[in-house]
């Protein structure tokens, strides 16, 4: 079943915003664990899209990538 | 003159080889001269606050620097490591000193032209210091800002035809030896397969979805000049299945003094008369070469492809005909769970356009361990977790004797109840008439 952009994307802000209190950045298999029956390529579309429309943003150690709301957690002076 | 006394890592100059605190000290001065006269767009002092800090991570013996961050170019999941200094007040040069990694051109081959653009880049928008090259291979710029990230990135991807390289969960920079653009031993154009590849899995590269970092490397020959077998979770190393090519004449001359052994190589002392068999047939490894009457015989089908007679005699021996690469798999420094080598997965495949077969592959392999992988788990872990036989049956290869590295080491062969005639039950009073207790 193919995955419809805007449920998809109220399912993952739901699960990021549940786990909120204890979790500001998530990995990538932490959203394919929300749709068991979807490839992960198409979980990705939906993610890269809310990246480029600027809901979700990309953290990066260097060695390892997680995702979350934009504006969530603890920055550095002069993220935004 | 330099802000900060550095007594700890004056004495690192003292060492027999060429010192990084020079370089980082000959960069300040320039800086503070300014003799072009540029508008820096990240602190002058920037350089110079970097041993700054580093002396104070000596003296107290941890570091100074703030791992990670949001920082990156819009759309992009790589390519950028945010890193922040903890002293930012005495350290103001380096309160921001992200990282920037460059895709480096296949075979690293470099127009003047293009290197001089970088530097004024990297003079202009960033600290000056680069690393040519990181581990991955790419180009590593050191220590900018945030806002002159987009800044070098439209820069890079407009005027200079290049791209960032990638970093955290993605597909790494691809690299390649240069192959065939200069080197006989090439079995594969390991610069076209790098680049067609490289095209091919853009998403991979720039935005984050494995498990962890993920590398392809792509050595020509065995002599492995990008140490693909050791470095890279996929590694594809060029080979071939036919037979070395021998030249009995040109061995002849190598025997007879005519030709330097190691083209010349390690001449700078005086190592006797050439002994073919000493130094050339009692090496090899799977002990398939024998020389007598004059001829040097091999018998391929034992060669291992250590490529040692054919370094010593590259003019008598030549690779094979019938050429392509081996794909091994699970290659890794030690991280988590100790450094592996690549284990072999494919022995021999083809390398040509449009190389479907190739990318049949590593999405198969891609698929299995998105699924499976562990967060922060390399294919290689996955590979020892799960077993190579499970890697097999995802790809569809066939198990190989060649897939054993040593007897008993990495056996592939796990019986499946419904390959077993009468499964895994059985009565135990059948058993009893053939056996006693």
């Amino acid at each position: 079943m193919a995955l419809v952009f805007e449920e998809a994307k109220a399912k993952i802000i739901e699960f990021i915003n549940s786990k909120a209190k204890s979790k500001s950045k998530f990995y990538f298999n932490d959203f394919t664990a929300l749709f068991p029956d979807e490839k992960g390529r198409d979980v990705k579309k939906i993610l890269t899209q809310m990246i480029n429309e600027e809901t979700l943003v990309f953290w990066s150690s260097g060695s390892t990538s997680m995702y979350g709301l934009a504006g969530a957690g603890k920055h550095a002076e002069g993220e935004d | 003159m330099a802000k900060h006394k550095t007594p700890l890592l004056d004495q690192l100059e003292s060492g027999p080889w060429p010192s990084f605190v020079s370089d980082i000290k000959q960069e300040i001065e320039h800086r503070y001269a300014n003799p072009k006269g540029v508008d820096y767009q990240v602190p002058a002092e920037c350089p110079d606050d970097l041993l700054g800090l580093l002396e104070l991570s000596y003296v107290d013996g941890e570091t100074h620097w703030k791992h990670g961050g949001i920082v990156g170019v819009f759309g992009y999941g790589g390519g950028v490591i945010g890193r922040y200094c903890d002293q930012p007040q005495k350290f103001p040069g380096v309160a921001h000193f992200h990282t920037i990694r460059v895709a480096q051109p296949s075979g690293m081959f470099y127009t003047t032209e293009f290197l001089r653009q970088l530097c004024d880049l990297w003079e202009l928008r960033g600290s000056g210091l680069t690393n040519m090259h990181g581990a991955t291979g790419d180009i590593v710029l050191i220590g900018t800002s945030t806002p002159q990230l987009e800044e070098v990135f439209h820069e890079l991807t407009h005027k200079m035809n290049n791209d960032l390289g990638g970093s955290g969960s993605n597909l790494r920079t691809p690299a390649c030896c240069l192959g065939e653009s200069r080197c006989e031993y090439a079995c594969y154009d390991t610069q076209e397969l790098c680049y067609q590849l490289t095209q091919e899995y853009q998403d991979e590269l720039h935005r984050p979805a494995f498990p962890y970092k993920f590398k392809f490397k792509f050595d020509g020959c065995p002599n492995g000049c990008v140490a693909a077998i050791a470095r890279s979770d996929m590694s594809f190393l060029g080979t071939w299945r036919d037979e070395i090519r021998v030249d009995q004449k040109t061995v002849a001359a190598y025997v007879g003094g005519e030709i330097a052994p190691n083209a010349g190589a390690h001449a700078g002392r005086d190592w006797g008369k050439f002994d073919i068999q000493k130094e050339v047939v009692d090496l090899c490894p799977s002990g398939c070469m024998r020389y007598e009457n004059g001829k040097l015989e091999i018998n391929d089908k034992e060669c291992v492809r250590c490529m040692h007679c054919i370094c010593v005699m590259p003019r008598a021996l030549k690779i094979g005909n019938d050429r392509g690469c081996s794909i091994l798999i699970g290659a890794k420094a030690p991280i988590l769970d100790g450094p592996q080598m690549g284990s072999l997965t494919i022995p021999f495949i083809k390398v040509e356009e449009p190389y479907d077969e190739i990318k049949e592959f590593i999405e198969s392999v891609w698929d299995w361990w998105m699924e499976e992988g562990k967060n922060r788990e390399r294919i290689g872990e996955t590979l020892k977790r799960l077993g190579f036989a499970k890697l097999l049956e995802v790809t569809g290869i066939k198990a190989d004797p060649r897939h054993v590295q040593e007897p008993r080491h990495n056996p592939y062969i796990f019986w499946k109840e419904e390959d077993v005639k009468g499964g895994w039950q059985r009565e135990i009073s059948d058993y009893r008439v053939k056996h006693q207790r």
